[in-house]
Parts: structure tokens; C-alpha cells; sequence
């Protein structure tokens, strides 16, 4: 008979683990397996091919120095990645920094971090289209630069292009750079400070030598999610873009409308080694579970 | 220790922050009570609920009402087994069990793979089931699969399972967070006194987790409401809001989609609210009780 009592932490887990399970791992496995299947315009067949991949990367070694498509579209997500990655860093950095070590009662610091948290739970689309009477043609910020006499004719670069995009990645991702890097400086012991500054550093060498090294968790966090998130995105760059930017997530989602299953799956295996790769360097670098 | 200047610029940053966070929704708000002559951008030309009444009346084919109820369904039901599923788990995890590291690495890769590829990994899946059960059908001739099978996807299955790999892995850490800071004295206290474990928890740990079960509730229904890309190809035949909305955003070209965008908004903070006030009258009163039965 199985023994309840020993096993009761892995039968509690049971549940949790079972949907994980069902909804995640078999799923990516099936990915996997499918993407070296065959497939015609209404059905996916079985099979061990690399006709997939071969599509993907079609022409690509040949043609260098010019981009094939796929190189083309793996440059520009990095490019995102890239830009936003810093952008939210140094925004998230700054915004944990203030509530960290700038509010002085706890009571303060919840509130107002809650007040940073709470369009985290509201809707995406909406977040994203709030832009549009902002950065559009005729937008609030173009009607007031003409006011002012800044500029003669409406930017028409503010919306629909890569800058809404990064706005709006911005706009909806800086959250995962505040709270990780939120909670690393909460856990620094404040006589570190204290110590600096009696030694007689100012408050930049603080900031370099004391804060920035004790938050590195908190970064290595906020920056894996932040990085993973806009490398697989496909609906933010799809809106803000004007659906004119390519982007790896955009490829699998039209393939799979065109139920071209393999490769849509394909191109996410190749997705996933991208990303794992970046986490994997990350992961190195810090223990998740110890700084929870 | 942290020169004025910098902390007095910091909080001018933060502000900025704030105003950028919150800017653009609530020009939507304003925008959504614009005039019946007025279009998707200011200026505003009157001040109207046209176009809440031009959304009462239904955007298009599209059954907006259908898609709301839709969420709000599938949404509590994610809340409910996100607490229950990620509580259980917490506990597990305060003691190493089988296959411990294996599921706490597996949960947090689900959180970071990308959207779109559990998207397509769960419609695959379903799409085999569905291949498969109809491939029986024809082979022992069942003849309601061969007659009226069509798909097992749906919003509670494909749909609810794609959205709990967003949640569940939110309600772990944020278990994770609660049980590090745990006293396991009072569960010590509570069985030195003779309590059993189904009564030391209920009784010991419950009440002092109480309020963190309401965060991972919140966490479950907001990001269950909201949630668009792993559902997207994995939802079958009926759209959640979300989903919907997005179709909107290349179709609807008046503020009836700000009437929309305000209205979701609304129900939004309408739960914020509620369980944040739950999360507060919780604490209070989990602060009020705990010190005094907690004297010797």
C-alpha cells in the first residue's frame, strides 16, 4: 500500500503538477515532435522530416551578406529586445530605487507601489489603443507641438511604427523590471548605507558600490522577463506596429491561421533555443527560488 | 545618505512614471464620453454617452455581451483553481518531495516560454485528441463521433488550460514568497496542543495566510480576464472579450471601442477594489486575533 503520510508533499503538488503537465510540457513536446512533421493544405502527417527547418533558413548561409527573411525578422525582435531591455531597466531601476530608499513608512511604500501594480491587471488591448489619441496624426501630442509652434506639419512617425512599439513595450512591461528589483533592494540591510556614508561616499559610489551589486537578482529577474516576453511577442508589435513590423511570434501566428502546423512549430523550437539561450546565460548568474 | 537633490529628482521621475502608467487610460476614459460628431482623438465635440448606447446596441456581428459573460466565467474559474492548485503546491513545496525541482523549473519556464508557442502547443495537442478520437470513431464506428464530433476544444478545456500556465506559475511565487516568511511556530504551537494536520492547518495556517490567498485570487481573475495571447489560438469556437477586442482594433474605427476599453477598465478596477478591501478587512483582522490567542 502506498504510504499517505510520506507522500502527502508529493500527493499536494499532484494537481498543480498534473495541469502543468498536461498544458505545458506535453504541449512543448508536441511542438517539438511536430515540427518535423509533414504537412498538406488540411491535415499535418506524421513523419521524421527537416523540410521545416530547411524552409526557414532557405537561401540564408547563400545569401549573405543580405538578410534572408528569417534573419531579417531574428535581427529586428533583437533590436526590440534590445531597446526596450535597456530602457525598462533603467526606468525600473530608478522607480525601485525611489520606493525603496526615498518613501520613509511601509504603509506609503505599499500604496504607492500598488499604484504601480494595478495596470498590470488591467487589459493589454486597452493599454495599447490608449495610445492612438495620443501619438495618432492627429493626437494630442502632435496638436500641441503645433501649438506651441514646435513643428508645421503632424509627426506621422509617432504611431504605427517602431517607436509606438517601444512605447508601448515600455508602457506595459516596466512592472517586470520594478517588482524583482523592488524586492532585491528591500532586502538590503540599510547600515550598508549608513556605513557607506559615514565612510564618506556620496551618493553615486553608494549607489555603484553598495546598491546596484546587492540588486543585481532583482535585474537578472526583471531583465529575463522583460527579454523573453518582447522576443516572443507578436500581438503589441502587431497593433502598435500597424501590423507592418515582422516579428518571429507574428510568423507562427499567420502560419497557424494558414494551419501550417509544422511550421508554425518549426519556428517556435528555433524561438525557444533563441530565448533559452538567453536565460540559460541569466540563470548562471542567479538562484530564482532563494530570492523569493 | 541619499543626497537631496537625487531624492527630490527621483521623485519627480516617479511622478513622471505615474503620469505615463495612467495618462493614457484616462484619455480614453474622457474619450469614450465623446460628442456623437466627434472622432477617435481630441478635441472632444460635447459630451455624450453615444457611444456607450451605440455599444449597448452591439458592434456589428460581433456578440460583445456573449464575450464578456464568456470571460467572466472562464475567469473565476481560473481564480478558484489557481488558489486551490498553487496553495496545495506551496505547502508541497516547503519540504522536498519526488520530482520537486523538475516541477518548480517546469513552472518557471512556463511562465517565460513565449505566449504564442503554448498557444500552439495546446492547439496541437487538442488537434491530435481530436484526430485520434475520431479515428477510433470511424474504426469501431461510433456512430455519434462520426455523426456529431467535431473538436475538443473549448473555452474549459484547451482554453482554461492554456490560461492556467500564466497563472498558476504567479500564484506559486507568490506562495513561495508567503511560506519563506512563514513562523512555522504557530503550526508547532498548534500540534504540540494536540491538533491533527487538517486542523493545524485550518485553524494555524489558514487565518495567517489568509491575505495572500486573496492576491493569488486577484492574480488568477485579472490575468484570466485580460489574457489574450495563449489563448488566442487554443480558445475553439467562441472568443473570449479580449480576443474580441483585439478584432476590433482593425475594424472599429469611432470611440465606441473607447466606450469598450473604459467599460473592461471598469470591471478591472472593480475587482482590484474588491479584493484589495478583502486583502485589507483580512489583515485587520488576522492582526487583531493573531497577538492576543498567540499569548500564553
Amino acid at each position: 500500500m502506498i504510504d499517505l503520510k510520506k507522500h502527502s508533499a508529493f500527493l499536494l503538488s499532484l494537481p498543480f503538477a498534473l495541469v502543468i503537465f498536461a498544458f505545458f510540457v506535453v504541449p512543448l513536446c508536441l511542438v517539438i515532435m511536430v515540427s518535423f512533421w509533414d504537412y498538406n493544405s488540411y491535415s499535418i502527417i506524421p513523419d521524421f522530416i527537416f523540410t521545416n527547418y530547411e524552409d526557414i533558413f532557405y537561401g540564408c548561409i547563400r545569401d549573405l551578406p543580405n538578410l534572408c527573411t528569417s534573419f531579417a525578422t531574428y535581427l529586428s525582435s533583437l533590436k526590440f529586445v534590445f531597446i526596450t531591455w535597456l530602457l525598462t531597466l533603467v526606468i525600473g531601476f530608478l522607480v525601485a530605487l525611489f520606493l525603496a530608499f526615498c518613501i520613509k513608512t511601509l504603509q506609503m511604500q505599499i500604496v504607492l507601489f500598488l499604484l504601480c501594480t494595478i495596470p498590470f491587471w488591467t487589459s493589454n488591448v486597452i493599454r495599447m489603443i490608449s495610445w492612438i489619441p495620443l501619438l495618432g496624426r492627429n493626437g494630442l501630442v502632435n496638436s500641441t507641438l503645433i501649438d506651441l509652434g514646435v513643428i508645421d506639419a503632424p509627426y506621422e512617425w509617432m504611431l504605427y511604427s517602431e517607436f509606438s512599439v517601444i512605447i508601448a513595450f515600455i508602457h506595459l512591461y516596466t512592472l517586470f523590471m520594478v517588482v524583482p528589483i523592488f524586492n532585491s533592494m528591500m532586502r538590503i540591510d540599510r547600515s550598508l548605507l549608513e556605513a557607506a556614508h559615514d565612510a564618506g561616499a556620496s551618493t553615486m559610489q553608494i549607489l555603484t558600490n553598495v546598491i546596484i551589486p546587492l540588486s543585481r537578482p532583482g535585474i537578472i529577474i526583471g531583465s529575463i522577463f522583460v527579454i523573453t516576453i518582447v522576443m516572443g511577442d507578436f500581438l503589441t508589435i502587431g497593433v502598435m506596429g500597424g501590423q507592418q513590423i515582422p516579428s518571429v511570434g507574428k510568423i507562427i501566428n499567420v502560419e497557424m491561421t494558414y494551419l501550417q502546423f509544422p511550421a508554425a512549430a518549426a519556428n517556435a523550437v528555433i524561438l525557444i533555443m533563441t530565448t533559452l539561450m538567453i536565460i540559460f546565460a541569466m540563470t548562471k548568474l542567479v538562484d530564482i527560488r532563494k530570492e523569493l | 545618505m541619499i543626497a537631496r537633490n537625487f531624492r527630490l529628482s527621483l521623485a519627480v521621475f516617479f511622478t513622471l512614471f505615474i503620469l505615463f502608467l495612467y495618462g493614457p487610460t484616462i484619455s480614453i476614459l474622457v474619450l469614450s464620453f465623446q460628442g456623437p460628431e466627434g472622432g477617435l482623438t481630441f478635441p472632444m465635440r460635447g459630451f455624450s454617452t453615444f457611444w456607450f448606447e451605440s455599444l449597448f446596441d452591439g458592434v456589428g456581428v460581433i456578440d460583445i455581451w456573449g464575450a464578456f459573460a464568456r470571460s467572466i466565467r472562464l475567469g473565476l474559474v481560473v481564480m478558484v483553481l489557481t488558489v486551490i492548485f498553487s496553495l496545495m503546491a506551496g505547502m508541497a513545496f516547503r519540504r522536498h518531495f519526488a520530482l520537486s525541482a523538475f516541477l518548480f523549473y517546469a513552472t518557471i519556464s512556463s511562465l517565460i516560454v513565449p505566449s504564442i508557442v503554448i498557444s500552439l502547443g495546446v492547439a496541437l495537442e487538442f488537434r491530435i485528441i481530436d484526430d485520434l478520437i475520431k479515428a477510433i470513431g470511424a474504426d469501431l464506428q461510433v456512430q455519434w463521433i462520426i455523426d456529431d464530433f467535431r473538436t475538443t476544444m473549448g473555452l474549459f478545456s484547451s482554453g482554461l488550460g492554456a490560461q492556467l500556465t500564466w497563472t498558476l506559475p504567479f500564484g506559486l511565487l507568490i506562495m513561495f514568497a508567503v511560506f519563506n516568511r512563514f513562523d512555522p511556530s504557530y503550526e508547532e504551537a498548534a500540534r504540540d496542543l494536540g491538533a491533527g494536520p487538517w486542523q493545524t492547518f485550518r485553524e494555524a495556517v489558514l487565518p495567517i495566510i489568509a491575505p495572500s490567498l486573496i492576491g493569488v485570487a486577484l492574480f488568477g481573475f485579472t490575468l484570466s480576464y485580460d489574457e489574450l495571447a495563449r489563448s488566442s489560438q487554443a480558445i475553439g469556437g467562441l472568443n473570449t472579450l479580449p480576443l474580441e477586442l483585439r478584432g476590433l482594433t482593425t475594424t472599429v474605427t469611432d470611440p465606441t471601442i473607447y466606450a469598450l476599453g473604459t467599460l473592461t477598465t471598469a470591471v478591472s478596477f472593480v475587482a482590484i477594489a474588491f479584493f484589495l478591501t478583502l486583502f485589507v478587512l483580512l489583515r485587520r483582522r488576522g492582526k487583531a486575533t493573531v497577538p492576543q490567542e498567540s499569548l500564553p
